[in-house]
């Protein structure tokens, strides 16, 4: 284990990613990720990597897909409106079943929207990040250690399963300064004898492709795919439980909305109210193992996002109607405050007994 | 007692260093001795985490406070009022809070023929915990970077180490050498090591210069 260093959690996603053995790096700076792209043109030259400042997000995103099918370790990283000019080139990606990580660090939107922090993106990362059959796995960190161990394990399950990972951040948690332990860097060169990389006249050559001509080829491939999904849906999920075993109340929120959640079901506690916390860490495949297990003793669960209301439909789907579901949120940039959770916790207690 | 001898007192640094809250407690430390302060935050780099958010208490406190145009907006736009240039001709105390590294230090630049004029005290603030200034020559590197962009040189030290939310005694304690070698290798006075008010105190506590947290994460 290494000392304990003070990142920038902009800062963390990048030299985590180093240490995970990415040498690529491709993108557009936006805020507020641009620290990623600051340090990686720092660090990538001293690594013997490459840092390369495309003309675009369109752009960025192809050179991603180019270096991930020439099956080498490559992230990209930008924020809300980055991410819609990059629907494409992921879809491609994951239509091309090549690895990749791509960071999204949320700002408040819709259109160019504002810099300030946001969760409004949920649904872009977990249901359409793109055009036809697709999914990509989305994991949410909720401080700066867990934002470096969670872009180690998305290279880790991205190689695993060929398809591009997402880090759902926001601007808070990009900002912010946590004390980390940054991991040793380990050998991560893998066999990918899928890649095209060069055959070297051994072996026939691979290609990387997301055109097909014959529609029943195209639907096996899908099909295929939606294997796999099926696959990760079952053994992926990750979520933490905080004091739901006697709870009444669960409040279900990820990412920097977490972390305020977690201080009012303190504050709720401390009044004897019985609330709980579900933090879901992976938001596709989403936790509903866990959300299915603590419906049948919870009473009501609530849903609190930075956003108008995204990730609630999850919760709804998951506790199916078992116990009511219900919403609060703050949007545009605006944090929720521990307090405001509180009191609708308080609310759904039917008061302080 | 204010640990200023200075008029002007320009804070720079690394980016994360804590240069805001030394800034943030400097100022208010002058206006609670009854100086008429102004904080200027020419952070222009930083979307968050600034002094100009901090503008509530400061002015509760009775510090003036001029940031760039749009801080606080969401308008990404590096515009600087007047007054600044202003308050530094003709303040009685000014503190300026500079943004991190040498892009921060760009803006200070503008104002380096009227800073330079008024003989400030330049404080460069170190944190030892801080990613890619743990070792003293980095610390110096970077301020090499910072002094030529801004076309000022810094005039003394100020130890910030720390390590957010998880600062003990201990972590204060083992910075002190580290700033004694930045110290050293830069021939500048360490003008003090800060510890969070709420630590218990120290072995060396005449070296010590306790402080407010006021940079904290809407759930602190």
């Amino acid at each position: 284990m290494g000392e304990r260093v003070l990142m920038k959690g902009n800062e963390a996603i990048a030299q985590a990613a180093i240490s995970a053995g990415c040498r690529h790096f491709f993108g557009y700076p936006i805020t507020p990720q641009t620290e990623v792209a600051a340090y990686m043109s720092k660090m990538m030259p001293k690594v013997g990597g490459v840092y390369l400042q495309g003309e675009s997000e369109v752009a960025s995103i192809n050179m991603v897909l180019g270096a991930a099918a020439a099956g080498v370790r490559v992230m990209t990283s930008t924020s809300s409106p980055g991410i819609s000019l990059m629907s494409e080139g992921i879809s491609y990606i994951a239509g091309s079943d090549v690895p990749c990580v791509i960071v999204n660090v949320q700002r408040g939107g819709p259109g160019l929207g504002g810099i300030q922090p946001s969760q409004s993106d949920y649904f872009q990362a977990t249901r359409s990040t793109g055009h036809g059959d697709f999914h990509l796995i989305v994991f949410a960190p909720s401080t700066i250690q867990e934002t470096v161990d969670l872009v180690n394990k998305a290279f880790d399950i991205g190689d695993k399963y060929r398809m591009p990972v997402m880090i759902l951040s926001d601007g808070m948690l990009g900002q912010m300064m946590e004390p980390v332990v940054l991991p040793e860097e380990t050998n991560t060169a893998k066999d990918k004898p899928w890649a095209a990389c060069g055959h070297q006249g051994k072996r026939k050559h691979n290609v990387i492709n997301s055109l097909y001509i014959d529609p029943n080829e195209l639907e096996r491939l899908v099909r295929e795919r939606f294997e796999k999904y099926k696959t990760i849906q079952a053994t992926e999920q990750m979520a933490e439980e905080y004091m739901t075993e006697d709870a009444d109340i669960i409040v279900v929120a990820y990412g920097a909305s977490s972390r305020v959640s977690r201080s009012a079901v303190d504050m709720a506690r401390k009044q004897g109210i019985k609330a709980g916390l579900i933090r879901p860490i992976t938001l596709w495949p989403y936790p509903v193992d866990t959300i299915k297990k603590v419906a049948k003793t919870a009473k009501v669960f609530l849903s609190v996002e930075m956003s108008m209301g995204q990730m609630v439909d999850d919760v709804r789907l998951a506790v199916n109607g078992a116990v009511p579901v219900e919403f609060y949120g703050r949007t545009g940039g605006i944090i929720p405050t521990p307090k405001e959770v509180y009191d609708q916790i308080v609310r759904l207690n039917g008061g302080v007994q | 007692m204010v640990p200023l001898k200075e008029r002007v007192n320009v804070v720079c640094g690394h980016y994360g260093t804590g240069k805001t809250n030394l800034s943030i407690n400097l100022a208010i430390e002058c206006a609670r001795a009854g100086e008429d302060v102004t904080l200027i935050d020419l952070d222009v780099v930083n979307p968050y985490f600034r002094s100009a958010d901090y503008s509530d208490v400061l002015t509760k406190e009775g510090v003036k406070v001029i940031g760039p145009n749009f801080a606080n907006t969401n308008l990404d736009t590096p515009s600087l009022p007047g007054a600044i240039s202003g308050a530094i001709e003709m303040g009685e105390r000014v503190i300026v809070d500079v943004g991190g590294d040498d892009a921060g230090a760009t803006a200070l630049g503008v104002y380096s023929r009227l800073i330079n004029e008024a003989r400030p005290e330049v404080i460069y603030v170190v944190n030892r915990y801080r990613s890619l200034t743990t070792t003293a020559q980095e610390a110096v590197e970077i301020l090499g970077e910072i002094e030529r962009t801004a076309r000022i040189r810094a005039t003394a030290i100020v130890n910030n180490s720390h390590l957010k939310q998880s600062t003990d005694a201990r972590t204060v304690e083992d910075s002190i050498p580290f700033a004694e070698e930045v110290s050293r290798l830069t021939g500048l006075p360490l003008l003090f090591t800060t510890a969070p008010r709420d630590v218990p105190l120290l072995n060396n506590k005449d070296r010590i210069h306790q402080i407010d947290v006021y940079v904290r994460t809407p759930w602190e």
